[in-house]
């Protein structure tokens, strides 16, 4: 058997390792029936292309589907929130689809028409990864459709968040087309000013072409005043009402006095208006803003605790299970919960035992048995066997709700005031000064020109290039550190993270891999047979420990025990032909063998063997430490402080303190609620924290801190709302990331230094009252566009300096 | 010179149909997805199934 291993046979379908040689058909080689499964689906339906678009595209199908998780989409209730609009008998909805990775997954699911009939149209959309669905209703229903999906290897991800809400965002849209009249009116203004820029009108047909240009150029100039300009203006607004001032505000009294000032010109018949700088202006900000808008839309980072929830659970209603949502379940509601499912609300449990694994909530690595009558909490997962619990507490006030409603997001530095609109207000004091002392200065000389050298200020003055800065220097960053795994939420955390002083991080997930965990065994050696039946029986338990000790025996056969027993968190029994095999904890194996274990007693995880009643050994688990977190964090130390908050006991505390310089910078045992006022009361002494952490046990922390990471090895799968999310993979580039955010700033400060040198010339022209149309069309656009190259090109620089990538 | 007047209210025109044009873009959502079309232009129309036949056959061996 490890000779095919070592071949390398791969599934047809999905890429996974073949194990076995049951499932093949003609040439192609199946790892499991599920994937054989869809491949003859695929084949009857004339949809091999799938197969040739890109390598295996395959989803590995676990297990079979089964039928009745889906019931609850019948319920009228939830098909109205989960479909868009329906017109007639057509409907329209959309999914979330995680498993979206590759040109065939694009290419199966919108063909999808071609294995139900009732789908009309499939559109997917691959950055969101989300499938748009056009049905008809007579034909096919909701239940079908994602029963559908979920037997290809594409399940739909429902969550309860989305059942609550589906809201469309139009914002982007707006932008678009803000911009695109914005262009428009820019361009033919500036066509229009050429003859003016060039003294090109002659004598006699001079003021009609006046009067035309003028009134066209009014026209073209409102929509860009009234529409495009719109958020500028509002937001100036709503800051002065509320006597604040941000960027916004120079700017919207440079748009009022461009405006007002060219209006006056052409309607006074004294010359041509800035008509054109002024749209060229809003033309310019509106990009800034389109390129500040980039998000990382499959990845969500605002997520709250409903989407951590089921969207649904068996109950058992006069014996039978019935599929209902979560919200509809009341106190005294009997559930049925299976292997890996998470518990919806706070229940007591009605089975004899089960385990219960609570890594999610508290970052305990090892589940906990839990008997006949204990308190179980919601966000807990069933492992192994299925469990029955009595509802005890509606889904809105279980444990892991008010884990999250007790961290209220004004915790958070809600508003975030950059670097730009700090320094408004002195920026905009100083305009205004100057241009009234400029105003008085000509009063004294020449009292007809002051008005206009007044306005002339005001005009260039206007903070374009420093308004340009911000969104390009941060939205490269913004690409850089993706391309380099962290995604940032938007790009103005980016400036909170340069800040940073002191890291806090998570132990279990965080640091430790959660996949990578080592194994060892220390004993008497176990021959092939012993391997093969201690690997079968693990096979059959769907305990952690199991699975990774089915997974370190690899190489070795499997074989068909006569009996395997689990005693649910003990361990198990296996018998076959005349061996017989005990695995599992100390206490376990020692009780059915009476054999007495003389281990020394060690902090580690250990799974004790014995074959025919005689001890063999154990199998020593240890969590691995991410690659490279030793260098991260002595690179970390010299520049920040760090720490380490752990849910877990003190057992990883002997190989940690070293790297965390000491115990007393490490917590034990914390509670969730203690890591976030462990959070709050470093943040009170004035550090700014960047907490790292991946469960929702962290949630709360993640919120309190300054900037919070979400760490996670599958950037598709959930995470708890944060600042940014980190590839697990890239963890040792943290330090990298923080410099890099550092460097942004700086660069951002020496574009603003930059723009200030075209204020100031321009300035030179205004004071001086040679501030002609000319001078400022060539003088506005040419700042915006070298901030734009020079912010760009400068990060883009930097980045390849600190040795990130910087292309796709 | 009265041609001129014609002619700018003319390409004005033109160039609001272009702008029109934009805005269907737009509101029929040609702006919301910049990436999948590009993954979509590699899809054929029908690819028959004998020669695919071949082709997954080939990969395997």
């Amino acid at each position: 058997m490890s000779n095919v291993n070592a071949i390398e046979l791969c599934c047809s379908h999905c890429g996974e390792p073949v194990l076995e040689f049951e499932q093949h058909t003609e040439e192609l080689l199946f790892c499991c029936e599920g994937c054989k499964t869809v491949y003859h689906l695929l084949h009857d339906n004339d949809l091999c292309a799938y197969y040739n678009l890109d390598e295996k595209p395959g989803n590995t199908i676990s297990g079979g589907i089964e039928r009745k998780r889906f019931d609850y989409l019948i319920d009228q209730d939830v098909q109205n929130k989960l479909i868009d609009f329906t017109h007639a008998s057509t409907a329209s909805t959309s999914f979330f689809i995680p498993n979206i990775h590759c040109t065939s997954c694009v290419w199966l699911l919108e063909n999808l028409n071609k294995l139900d009939d009732g789908i009309l149209q499939g559109t997917v959309n691959f950055l969101k990864r989300q499938l748009t669905l056009l049905f008809d209703t007579d034909k096919t229903d909701l239940r079908s459709i994602v029963e559908l999906l979920t037997s290809i290897g594409y399940e739909p991800d429902l969550k309860l968040e989305q059942l609550s809400e589906r809201k469309k965002s139009t914002v982007q849209r707006n932008l678009w087309l803000k911009l695109g009249i914005a262009g428009f009116c820019f361009g033919n203004i500036m066509l229009f000013s050429f003859p003016e820029y060039l003294n090109l009108s002659t004598s006699s047909s001079e003021n009609t072409f006046r009067i035309f240009f003028g009134a066209l150029n009014i026209i073209l100039a409102l929509p860009v005043l009234l529409y495009s300009s719109s958020d500028y203006l509002k937001s100036a607004w709503a800051a002065v009402s509320q006597k604040g001032i941000n960027l916004d505000v120079p700017i919207s009294i440079g748009i009022v006095a461009l405006f007002g000032r060219s209006l006056y010109e052409i309607l006074s018949g004294t010359g041509a208006g800035y008509f054109d700088s002024f749209t060229g202006f809003i033309f310019f900000l509106l990009i800034g803003k389109l390129v500040q808008k980039k998000t990382f839309d499959r990845l969500s980072f605002d997520r709250d605790y409903r989407s951590y929830l089921p969207i649904s659970a068996l109950k058992l209603v006069n014996g039978l299970e019935e599929s209902v949502t979560v919200e509809k379940l009341a106190i005294g509601d009997r559930i049925v919960l299976r292997n890996n499912e998470l518990i919806p609300a706070d229940s007591i449990l009605e089975s004899d035992m089960a385990m219960i694994d609570y890594s999610f909530i508290t970052g305990e690595s090892e589940p906990v048995s839990v008997k006949k009558g204990d308190q179980v909490f919601a966000g807990g997962k069933v492992c192994g066997m299925q469990a029955q619990m009595l509802v005890t507490k509606k889904v809105k006030h279980s444990y892991l709700v008010r884990l999250w409603e007790d961290n209220p997001s004004g915790l958070k530095d809600s508003k975030i005031t950059g670097f730009a609109d700090q320094i408004s207000p002195y920026f905009t004091f100083a305009v205004l000064v100057i241009a009234l002392a400029s105003c008085i200065i000509w009063l004294q000389i020449e009292p007809a020109k002051a008005f206009n050298i007044f306005t002339a200020v005001l005009i260039v003055a206007c903070p374009c290039a420093l308004a340009l800065s911000t969104p390009f220097t941060l939205g490269s960053a913004t690409n850089i550190l993706s391309l380099n795994g962290l995604f940032v939420k938007s790009t103005e955390v980016i400036e909170i993270l340069s800040k940073t002083d002191t890291t806090v991080f998570d132990k279990t997930g965080t640091i430790t891999d959660a996949r990578n965990a080592s194994i060892t065994y220390h004993g008497s050696s176990l021959n092939k047979e012993e391997l093969s039946l201690i690997k079968s029986a693990a096979q059959t338990s769907v305990h952690p420990f199991s699975k990774r000790i089915y997974n370190y025996l690899g190489n070795v056969g499997s074989l068909k025990p006569d009996s395997v027993e689990e005693i649910t968190g003990k361990g198990i029994h296996a018998l076959m032909d005349n061996t017989s095999l005990f695995m599992g904890n100390k206490q376990f194996v020692e009780q059915q063998t009476s054999l007495t274990i003389n281990t020394k007693t060690s902090t580690s995880s250990q799974v004790h063997i014995a074959v025919n009643g005689s001890y063999k050994g154990y199998f020593e688990f240890e969590n691995e430490l991410r690659n490279g977190l030793s260098t991260l964090l002595n690179k970390l130390q010299r520049n920040y402080r760090i720490y380490l908050l752990s849910g877990d006991n003190e057992k990883d505390g002997e190989r940690l303190h070293n790297l965390f310089g000491g115990w007393e910078n490490m917590r034990f045992r914390q509670s969730p609620y203690q890591k976030q006022e462990f959070i709050n009361a470093l943040k009170t002494k004035g550090n700014h924290v960047l907490m790292l952490g991946d469960g929702l046990n962290d949630a709360g922390a993640l919120q309190a801190s300054s900037f919070g990471i979400a760490i996670t090895d599958d950037t598709s799968s959930f995470s708890p709302a944060c600042d940014a999310i980190l590839d697990g993979e890239h963890l040792q580039d943290l330090d990298r990331h923080i410099g890099f955010s550092i460097s942004s700033m700086n660069i951002i400060k020496a574009s603003f230094v930059l723009s200030l040198i075209y204020n100031l010339t321009g300035l030179g022209f205004a004071i001086t009252g040679y501030l002609s149309p000319l001078v400022a069309a060539i003088l506005m656009p040419l700042s915006s566009v070298s901030v734009m190259v020079f912010t760009s090109v400068l990060t883009r620089i930097k980045a390849k300096q600190m040795g990130f990538k910087i292309w796709v | 010179m009265g041609v001129i007047f014609f002619l700018v209210l003319f390409s004005i025109a033109v160039a609001l149909i272009f702008l029109g044009a934009f805005f269907w873009a737009v509101k029929s959502g040609q702006f919301d997805d910049q990436y999948t079309p590009s993954i979509r232009i590699l899809f054929d129309e029908k690819i028959s199934s004998k020669q695919n036949k071949t082709q997954t056959t080939n990969r395997d061996s």
